[in-house]
């Protein structure tokens, strides 16, 4: 066999152990990325969905969040307007975890409709970007008092 | 100063538009005269955007917070170095910089090809031209740093707190110079295919920007991975995230360059390979900004969502596009000059590593545009997490290591029995005795065990060629251990530039495979009381609580805890971590509240304290995290860099002459040299 055509049958396999590990990595590691009323409308078509682990983007309810004085296991709501989720969180959050800001939380839905995050990261908008037009109206800045991003 | 600096962009942005339209008019009708301007044009380009920059820093130092961007990023009360790199912080202001970067490096490629390259270089010029002209109008119309708010804020909005960080000051900087650097031979690939010149004489220029580049690359990759260890309080450094892979698939692609462009220069193989690698790493640099500024992949790093990712994804759909049709009508052109003869080569080798890492390339790729995928296909939207990358990219990077030691070491063209024997005996022995070493010392990984052992057979090589080569200096000039070394490195810097890379290459992974032996806990503790634990070495470590303190610190309100820790009984220190709360100079509280951890760093292990909350006025709760071989991640990331920087100074020719100790072919040394490539650096 030519040193050419050896090398193709190499490469063919390396290539295909890549192809491989990739496609079973990922079945194995791929979650549901969805909005609540996603998530409301996947639990809606089959009920047995509350089984899967999910990831969901969506917005803390302002004044939802309680925390055990410990600060390693809290509770809030989240939202995207149309549906709304009652979130436990056992873990040290981020510090970005404030009221209004954006989460992607992953874990199950439980049996009662809660959903048991595992993960908890939030996203504020403001974290490298400000949003300047929103936070020029914020009523609070301009009487200079708290100049919280309305995010 | 700011109206100046102001008008300077739009002043620019003719530049770059005439630029652009001279060069090519000059290059197709063959008149020097519109060529000439062209070239001018360029230098003009880089000074107008000087100028605009100039006015973006003065409009931040004097905090004139009518701009949007200034009272965005920065208030009253910043630190002087937060204001300088302010600049870079947010959407507008980084696009300038990316920019000046831009049209700096394209006027010095341009200054410094005045008098080569003759035929090519008004496209070139042109090329650059257009991709200035691109980032100058997104900024313009997309993200205009100097657009100002109909209102004046008292004081500016100030900098994130995770942004006020020696890294992050430093990181984007040294990430903006490795990826625009790979425009530049970008342009030259483009240059060569329009006028069929693809002979190696272009690859000169081209493999000097491609060092530049991935010389910075490292740098800001491995001091993003900094900053996120020691800023963001989770104990990593790498999490898969859609903007830190975008870092890494040019990094990946211009390696793989590096590597296969050796090839070309000695063997006339692999060029149709080589314009494809150049090409994809500039799409790829474009692709990852569109990435990170579109918003359109969820990423921890939620940078602007804004319609600037709507232009960067038009210029990637057409640059792609146009790149692609060249290359396919000049496939003839890039026909390999000889073949490969035996799958025991060098060149085998090289083919292999050329493959692992496009391989890895395109499953981070694959990984990261996932969602936008399966969105597409399927309408639902699917995320792949760090296991993805790690079951992939894992296995192929030990793939990669293996291949580090034995490039090298075997011969071009054909190896002989001999030759493998000569060279492998020695390198194998070290890993073998490496991994048996461990193995009874009651390591039981088999990830890490393979780690160490393919990393003690190619530190086994790096030494056997370093002591090869400082042993013939020794016989044939009689030097001493000391210069023989320094000398034997000076003769052939890209060859042993190139060992030092790999040594740290052999650090890095030997400190990813530490962290399989991680460990951590969570602990509520009052003042006075202690915490035990024990970490992967066996050690016992105590950790008395020194209490709660609160106090006003510049532009900031702390709450600190400190330990007073001690290992086997020994005292190591106080380790403490903050909470802050960042004000602005009126008093009222700035963004969200930050944490600063405490880092007890050692070459064995660091001891990593997070504060995760006061739950009353003396009782703590934090997160302790036993991190083995971080230290050295930071310390092979800047091996790695001191290589690059030994392969990309400059050596004189006369030097190149007596480098002695290199096996290549003599043909084809003779055809290299009158093209002035580097020849007499073998690696």
């Amino acid at each position: 066999m030519k040193a050419r055509n050896k090398f193709l049958l190499g490469g063919v396999l390396v290539l295909g152990t890549a192809g491989y590990l990739m496609a079973t990595s990922i079945d194995e590691t791929a979650t549901y990325y969805l909005t609540p009323s996603e998530l409301a409308g996947k639990v809606a078509a089959n009920p047995r969905f509350v089984q899967n682990g999910v990831k969901v983007g969506a917005r803390v309810v302002s004044g939802t969040i309680v925390r055990d004085p410990g600060g390693r296991e809290l509770t809030f709501r989240m939202t995207d307007g149309a549906h709304t989720y009652d979130v436990h969180y056992r873990g040290v959050a981020p510090d970005t975890f404030t009221d209004g800001v954006d989460v992607v939380v992953e874990g199950r839905l439980d049996a009662s409709g809660t959903f048991q995050a595992t993960t908890l990261l939030a996203k504020c908008a403001s974290r490298y970007e400000n949003a300047p037009e929103k936070y020029q109206q914020t009523p609070g800045y301009q009487q200079g008092t708290a100049a919280t991003p309305s995010a | 100063m700011i109206l100046v600096g102001e008008l300077s962009l739009w002043v620019a942005l003719l530049m770059a538009a005439w630029t652009t339209t001279v060069s090519f008019s000059g290059g197709l009708q063959g008149r020097a005269d519109l060529v000439k301007s062209g070239e001018r044009a360029m230098y003009a380009t880089f000074g107008f955007t000087l100028l605009a920059s100039i006015g973006l820093w003065t409009a931040l130092f004097t905090h004139d917070f009518s701009i949007k961007f200034v009272a965005s990023y920065t208030s009253a009360n910043l630190p002087k170095v937060y204001t300088f790199t302010a600049f870079w912080a947010g959407q507008a202001g980084s696009l300038l910089f990316w920019a000046l970067v831009l049209t700096g490096y394209s006027a010095v490629a341009v200054f410094t090809n005045r008098r080569s390259n003759r035929a090519m270089m008004p496209y070139v010029t042109g090329t650059l031209g257009v991709v200035s002209l691109f980032f100058l109008m997104t900024m313009a119309f997309g993200a205009n740093p100097f657009e100002r708010l109909d209102w004046v804020p008292p004081d500016g909005r100030g900098m994130n707190p995770q942004l006020q960080n020696p890294g992050m000051a430093a990181h984007p900087p040294m990430l903006y110079l490795g990826y625009i650097a790979t425009a530049i031979p970008f342009a030259f690939a483009i240059g060569a295919l329009v006028t069929r010149q693809l002979d190696a004489q272009w690859l000169g220029a081209v493999r000097r920007w491609a060092l530049v580049s991935w010389f910075f690359l490292t740098i800001g990759i491995v001091m993003g991975m900094w900053w996120a260890y020691v800023e963001l309080g989770w104990s990593g450094y790498w999490a898969w995230d859609a903007v830190e892979n975008s870092s890494f698939l040019p990094w990946l692609t211009v390696t793989a360059f590096l590597h296969s462009i050796m090839i070309q220069e000695k063997r006339g193989m692999l060029r149709k390979w080589n314009v494809t690698l150049v090409v994809l790493s500039f799409l790829l640099t474009i692709l990852g900004t569109f990435i990170t500024r579109s918003g359109i992949i969820e990423s921890v790093h939620a940078f602007a969502q804004s319609p600037v990712g709507n232009w960067f994804f038009g210029f990637l759909v057409v640059a792609t596009a146009l790149t692609a049709w060249l290359v396919s009508t000049r496939l003839n052109d890039l026909q390999a000059k000889a073949e490969l003869e035996s799958m025991v080569s060098r060149e085998a080798a090289f083919l292999y590593n050329n493959l692992v890492l496009v391989g890895i390339c395109f499953a981070t790729l694959w990984g990261t545009i996932f969602p936008i995928l399966s969105e597409w296909v399927k309408g639902d939207k699917i995320t792949v997490g760090p296991p993805f990358f790690n079951a992939v990219n894992g296995p192929l990077g030990l793939l990669l290591l293996a291949l580090t030691g034995i490039g090298p070491l075997i011969a071009w063209r054909r190896a002989s029995v001999t030759n493998l024997k000569r060279q492998f005996t020695w390198p194998v022995a070290f890993g073998v005795t490496v991994f048996v070493a461990l193995l009874a010392l009651g390591m039981r990984d088999p990830y890490a065990l393979i780690s160490y052992l393919l990393a003690g057979f190619v530190f086994g090589t790096i030494i056997q060629e370093f002591v090869k080569g400082i042993g013939a200096r020794q016989r044939m000039y009689g030097e001493g251990l000391v210069p023989a070394s320094l000398r034997l490195i000076a003769r052939n810097r890209r060859r042993y530039g190139g060992y030092i890379v790999h040594f740290g290459v052999v650090v890095l992974f030997c400190a990813f495979a530490g962290l399989m032996f991680k460990k951590d806990l969570t602990a509520t503790i009052k003042t006075g009381e202690s915490i035990k634990a024990t970490d992967a070495y066996g050690h016992e470590w105590e950790f008395v609580s020194q209490g709660i303190s609160a106090y006003d610190q510049l532009n900031r309100q702390v709450v600190a805890v400190a330990f007073d820790v001690t290992r086997d009984g020994k005292r190591m220190g106080i380790l403490s971590s903050e909470k802050r709360q960042h004000v602005n100079s009126l008093g009222e509280p700035t963004f969200e509240p930050s944490t600063e951890v405490g880092i007890l760093e050692s070459p064995k292990q660091d001891v990593y304290l997070v504060f995760t909350g006061a739950v009353d006025k003396d009782t703590a709760a934090v997160h302790i995290h036993f991190n083995p071989l971080v230290w050295w991640v930071w310390f092979g990331g800047l091996i790695m860099a001191f290589g690059g920087l030994i392969v990309m100074w400059p050596q004189a020719q006369r030097a190149e002459r007596e480098s002695g100790y290199v096996a290549e072919i003599p043909m084809e040394r003779d055809r290299l040299a009158t093209a002035g490539t580097g020849v007499g650096a073998g690696a």
